[in-house]
């Protein structure tokens, strides 16, 4: 075994009992993880994702040992999470975004002193290790402030922390970034990333919010209805999926529906199959265009000036959230 | 490779106390948010006291209008409470907070736990001793103290080991009946007040003589979950009585036996419930 995390068919399956008339229930299994292949080399920083209910922290909680598989073999750590819980415990870190590692009243800097005790950190590693996160993440201001006072962002800087003091092989966040502003997600990221390209440290989190992915994860992992539906870079998924380039273009008078509309189309019927007209909105001052296979923005709007007066235009970059969006929905 | 080697040497060298101690630093972090209510903190350490004087003034009320009950007169009646109430408030300090593994498993708390290289129940446990109800503790000593005054208990060496031991076996006989409801919790999220059922239910049913109660009571709460071994039969062993319904005196010795078998089981259901844990939303 080479990897950090191996997982093989796993599963996991709950029952639900659901109302079947008026006294009578039915009893249903639903699984939740469905079988999934995963293996994780050391050092890797992979990105989870998938929509509600898809099996992400049902994943992530079987990888850290809180859920017992329903079937198939992981290990982490070459370690089994369940049966070897403690043990794994110390060698992983673990942030759940909406869950708490801290002590609810008491000052953040006393929740640390407790974690080093909880994970038995020698006394000066453990001072390295908090001063590097204290001065990555400015948790000064707020260090002596009771836990429940702090802002979620500062709560939040304060479980990454909380998470890494014992340097952990692997460290899993779930949700790393969700509700924090935009301030406390670029911090948590520089600092995720910092983390992650040192290179001792194995990072998988799963996320709903896909810039944590374009920044952190060079490796995706789409989750949907309990099986991994995708399973490499942000750029295979794009090649997967084709992703479209979008070309906007405003005109200085509507377009109709006629002759205009007409000359439009056989300008693009001279690009080939690469260019789509999509969309003409705002009373058909917007045209919309579609482009992929390397199809040229260049030509195209050479060929939409040939015909009509531009006013402006913006080339739109594929975005990772139609992508998913188009994968969540098949 | 070389790690995972030095890893059972290493497991070997911490003792015991050191095994211990992150136990006891949660248990103090825990008392330190509690003093941070101080006033909340006061309320609730007098409010223990008044209610576990109330269930010793059911029993004074109640011979106020009759004067045996179940075969026994007040002393001796009286003397069974001091020991039931002294049993249960010891467990209610340790392990009474662990219905709110309920919680925890609502609030996604004890995933939180389960993260961290410590055993479950000591944890849930160091986390939520309540010192507010320690008041308890020191007023049923007192309490026992007088009761085994007024019922003129016979004194030898095994009476004084007897009445040192009863209420501990007793503690943990309810602290393994604390833990086996509180996990119920496991499969059934909303199982709501179902554990006190048992719990201050045991409390009350071993405030009284066993004789007071019918046959299928008794046989289903004072010999199936052990209530008789918690105050009646110590009582009576140290009282010298003998037990109207028949078994030798020597029985109350047998709440050692009966306390460690609830034992037992309550770490047994404790583990499956614990392999059942769902864990919810995300």
């Amino acid at each position: 075994m080479t990897g950090v995390i191996e997982a093989h068919e796993l599963r996991k399956e709950f029952t639900v009992t659901e109302k079947a008339g008026r006294l009578r229930r039915r009893r249903r299994t639903v699984a939740a993880v469905d079988g999934i292949d995963l293996v994780v080399e050391p050092g890797e920083m992979v990105g989870y994702i998938g929509p509600n209910g898809a099996g992400k922290s049902t994943t992530l909680k079987m990888l850290t040992g809180v859920l017992t598989p329903s079937g198939g073999s992981v290990t982490v750590c070459g370690l089994k999470p369940v049966v070897q819980r403690t043990r794994l415990a110390r060698r992983i870190g673990v942030v759940f975004g909406q869950r708490s590692q801290l002590w609810w009243d008491l000052p953040l800097r006393d929740s640390f002193e407790l974690l080093r005790h909880v994970y038995r950190v020698p006394a000066v590693d453990h001072a390295a290790r908090l001063a590097d996160c204290r001065s990555m993440l400015d948790l000064g201001e707020f260090e002596s402030t009771p836990v429940r006072q702090l802002s979620l962002g500062q709560r939040m800087r304060g479980e990454i922390t909380a998470a890494l003091l014992h340097r952990p092989e692997v460290l899993f966040l779930d949700e790393p970034t969700i509700g924090l502003d935009v301030v406390s997600k670029q911090a948590v990221r520089a600092f995720l990333t910092a983390i992650g390209t040192a290179g001792d440290t194995t990072l998988v989190l799963t996320t709903h919010d896909l810039a944590d992915i374009e920044r952190l994860c060079p490796r995706l992992v789409v989750i949907d209805h309990g099986l991994i539906v995708h399973d490499g870079t942000l750029a295979a998924l794009h090649a997967r999926y084709q992703s479209r380039r979008r070309v906007v273009v405003d005109l200085d008078t509507p377009i109709g529906d006629g002759t205009g509309m007409d000359a439009v189309r056989a300008a693009l019927g001279e690009l080939g199959d690469g260019v789509t007209l999509d969309e003409v909105s705002a009373d058909g001052l917007r045209l919309e265009f579609g482009l992929r296979d390397g199809a040229s923005a260049g030509s195209l709007v050479a060929g939409v000036a040939a015909v009509a007066s531009l006013r402006d235009l913006a080339v739109i970059e594929p975005d990772i959230e139609d992508v998913v969006a188009r994968l969540y929905q098949r | 490779m070389a790690e995972t080697a030095e890893l059972p040497a290493a497991r070997g060298a911490l003792d015991a106390g050191e095994r211990f101690r992150p136990y006891q630093m949660i248990f103090k972090a825990q008392l330190r948010a509690q003093m941070s209510y101080r006033m909340s903190f006061w309320i609730d350490v007098i409010g223990g006291v008044a209610i576990s004087t109330m269930d010793l003034a059911t029993v004074l009320v109640i011979f106020n209008v009759t004067s045996v009950l179940g075969g026994f007169g007040f002393r001796d009646a009286f003397f069974m409470s001091a020991i039931a109430s002294l049993a249960f408030s010891g467990a209610d300090l340790v392990v009474g907070s662990i219905d709110q593994l309920r919680l925890n498993i609502r609030t996604g708390q004890l995933d939180s736990m389960l993260v961290r290289p410590l055993r479950l129940l000591p944890q849930l446990v160091s986390a939520d001793v309540e010192l507010r109800r320690a008041g308890r503790i020191l007023e049923g000593v007192v309490v026992l103290a007088v009761a085994a005054g007024i019922a003129h208990v016979p004194w030898s060496v095994a009476s004084a080991v007897l009445i040192v031991l009863a209420p501990i076996a007793g503690s943990v006989l309810f602290s393994a009946l604390f833990i086996t409801t509180a996990t119920v919790a496991f499969w059934w999220i909303d199982s709501g007040e179902f554990g006190n059922g048992f719990t201050y239910g045991g409390r009350d049913f071993t405030n009284y003589p066993m004789t007071v109660y019918g046959q299928v009571f008794r046989r289903m709460f004072a010999v199936g979950l052990g209530f008789a071994f918690v105050a009646y039969y110590p009582a009576l062993t140290m009282l010298r009585r003998r037990d109207p319904l028949g078994l030798p005196p020597w029985t109350g010795w047998l709440s050692l036996v009966v306390a460690s078998i609830a034992c037992l089981v309550a770490t047994t259901v404790w583990r499956v419930g614990v392999r059942h844990y769902r864990s919810t939303g995300s």
